[in-house]
């Protein structure tokens, strides 16, 4: 165990940083930029069952302190995932991965979970109820406790590997939907995914994204995102992994402190692609400045 | 891809709304002309994709139009400034196919990367023949880059202030062996159906990252969903799907 090294749902991490699904792609961009084996995991492209084209352009706008994206989950779908992607990737990363799955019904989940479970490199699934940029999916599904319990369970019957699962922020309570999921048999929590929010475009007077509404996403979002973090953990007895507009070493020490396990890390991989292992090189030094010997001994550490 | 630090040498405006940027750094990232950098704009978060125009050892040139937030930052810092650039992204214009007379139409600030173009197809021994479109007189620019390689392009104006009144394809009866065009959808599209040549299209959208993780700019084409900033922004005419 190195001084970075934390463990997630049993499975050790050499550090806490994962690239968050949707930032990531299935790993191949970045790979040709740097050694993805640095990284602890990371989280690939949400997967759905069939292949999806997502939303009309554009999908993408600037927002203070961060991005807004309706990108809707454009992927190859869960096949063509397995025969071209996963091998693919296994020449570039050697560690287990987080497949990141999002579905339309109860069944697309559990039928999706199914295939991936039965793939070696895949380590954990992360199961994508939070998705606010897809209609009568994703985000439904987490904002309801029950519907959120309903897929929790559908997907741990059909696999035996751990379960996380990825919380909206667009809720009331999210210590209702994570106690649910917590219930519901889930291995852990991913919070959060995108915040609802949108732009108007002045010169058309139309809004901004095709797809009227998209996530906000950035270092606007981390105290919220950390709010989230520390109440959840608080709430459940199971692992959280954090993640909302970290971009820093000092980001990564504040979720740890705040009850994560483990820290993802999203837009900030879009404006820089070498966010990551940056971060990864400053942490030691930031360790001890704060006098921190092990990532490890910090987890809650704010808590008291 | 390379990221590197660039210094702004020069940033002056060429009409009311087009500006010269010319950014001194390591442009070794730059495999092709089309490709584009990817700027990172002091207080904003996503950073702004711009075609490169021309390039040599220690600087590259960039000539944009001031059209929102970020180009209008742009537009405001001084000289000395330091930038943060992706470069050498995206694939660029492939010179193999050019044929001994190839057609270079550019419409606005579309024309940034035909100048580069231009400047190495002459190197290759081809004559490129070349077509500007603009609104007006007044928002003409580049003409005389184009000059000072010996190159005398047509240029169409869509109120007749000057050239050919009209648009690129008023002024396309030129015979060429294949076509190479950047601007607006529009204009690609009316570019390419009037060209019996093979071609090469560069389209300009918004993007998210600029090297293929977002999927923020996807476009749909006769091989399924592409990426402009990554298997483009340079796609064959005889992919495009074109929308009604």
């Amino acid at each position: 165990m190195g001084r970075l090294s934390v463990t997630l749902c049993g499975i050790e991490l050499d550090n806490p940083l994962i690239p968050a699904s949707g930032c990531f792609g299935y790993g191949h961009e970045f790979a040709a930029y740097y050694d993805i084996d640095r990284l602890g995991t990371f989280a690939f492209k949400g997967t759905t069952r069939e292949a999806r084209f997502g939303n009309p352009a554009p999908r993408i706008a600037e927002a203070p302190g961060g991005m807004l994206n309706a990108i809707g989950l454009q992927n190859p779908g869960v096949d063509a995932v397995i025969a071209e992607e996963l091998p693919k990737l296994r020449a570039v990363f050697h560690k287990p991965v987080i497949a990141n799955v999002s579905g339309f019904s109860v069944e697309e989940y559990a039928e999706v979970c199914a295939k991936l479970d039965r793939e070696e490199q895949v380590g954990w699934l992360e199961v994508n109820i939070s998705c606010p940029n897809v209609h009568g999916g994703g985000m439904s599904f987490g904002t309801d406790p029950a519907a959120a319990a309903a897929v929790t369970r559908a997907v741990k019957a059909v696999t035996t590997k751990p379960v996380l699962v990825k919380l909206s922020p667009n809720v009331t309570d999210i210590t209702a939907i994570a106690r649910a999921c917590e219930e519901a048999g889930a291995d852990g929590l991913s919070l959060i995914n995108t915040l609802l929010g949108m732009r108007i475009d002045l010169k058309t007077r139309r809004p901004l994204l095709a797809n009227v509404t998209g996530g906000i996403s950035g270092p606007a979002l981390f105290p919220l995102a950390l709010r989230m973090v520390w109440q959840v953990s608080q709430a459940v007895h199971i692992p959280v992994v954090g993640l909302g507009g970290v971009s820093s070493a000092e980001d990564v020490i504040e979720m740890l402190l705040a009850g994560a396990s483990a820290v993802q890390i999203g837009a900030a991989n879009l404006r820089d692609p070498f966010a990551c292992p940056k971060i990864l090189d400053a942490l030691p030094g930031v360790m001890d400045r704060y006098g921190i010997e092990n990532l490890c001994d910090i987890i809650g550490g704010a808590h008291g | 891809m390379r990221q590197s630090l660039f210094t702004i040498a020069e940033n002056t405006p060429l009409t009311a709304s087009v500006a010269r940027l010319r950014l001194r750094g390591n442009t070794a990232g730059i495999t092709a002309p089309g490709q584009f950098v990817n700027i990172a704009v002091p207080s904003l978060f996503l950073r702004r994709p711009f075609s490169v125009c021309d390039w040599d050892e220690g600087s590259l040139t960039v000539l944009y139009q001031t059209v929102g937030k970020g180009t209008e930052l742009l537009r405001s810092l001084p000289l000395g400034t330091e930038l943060d650039l992706l470069t050498g992204l995206g694939n660029g214009f492939d010179m193999s196919c050019a044929g001994p007379t190839p057609l270079l139409v550019g419409g606005g600030t579309g024309i940034s990367p035909l100048l580069g173009l231009a400047r190495r197809l002459l190197g290759q021994g081809c004559e490129p023949r070349v077509i500007l479109g603009f609104r007006s007189a007044d928002d003409m620019f580049a003409l005389r880059l184009f000059h000072a390689l010996g190159l005398y392009p047509s240029v169409t104006t869509e109120d007749g202030s000057f050239g050919i009144r009209g648009r690129v394809t008023d002024a396309m009866d030129l015979p060429h062996s294949y076509l190479y065009a950047c601007g607006p959808e529009a204009m690609l599209r009316a570019a390419a159906e009037k060209s019996p040549a093979e071609g090469q299209l560069s389209f300009d959208v918004r993007m998210g990252c600029g090297f293929g993780a977002c999927m923020g700019c996807t476009k749909q084409t006769v091989n399924g969903p592409r990426r402009v900033c990554k298997d483009g922004p340079v796609f064959r005419k005889e992919e495009i799907l074109w929308e009604d």
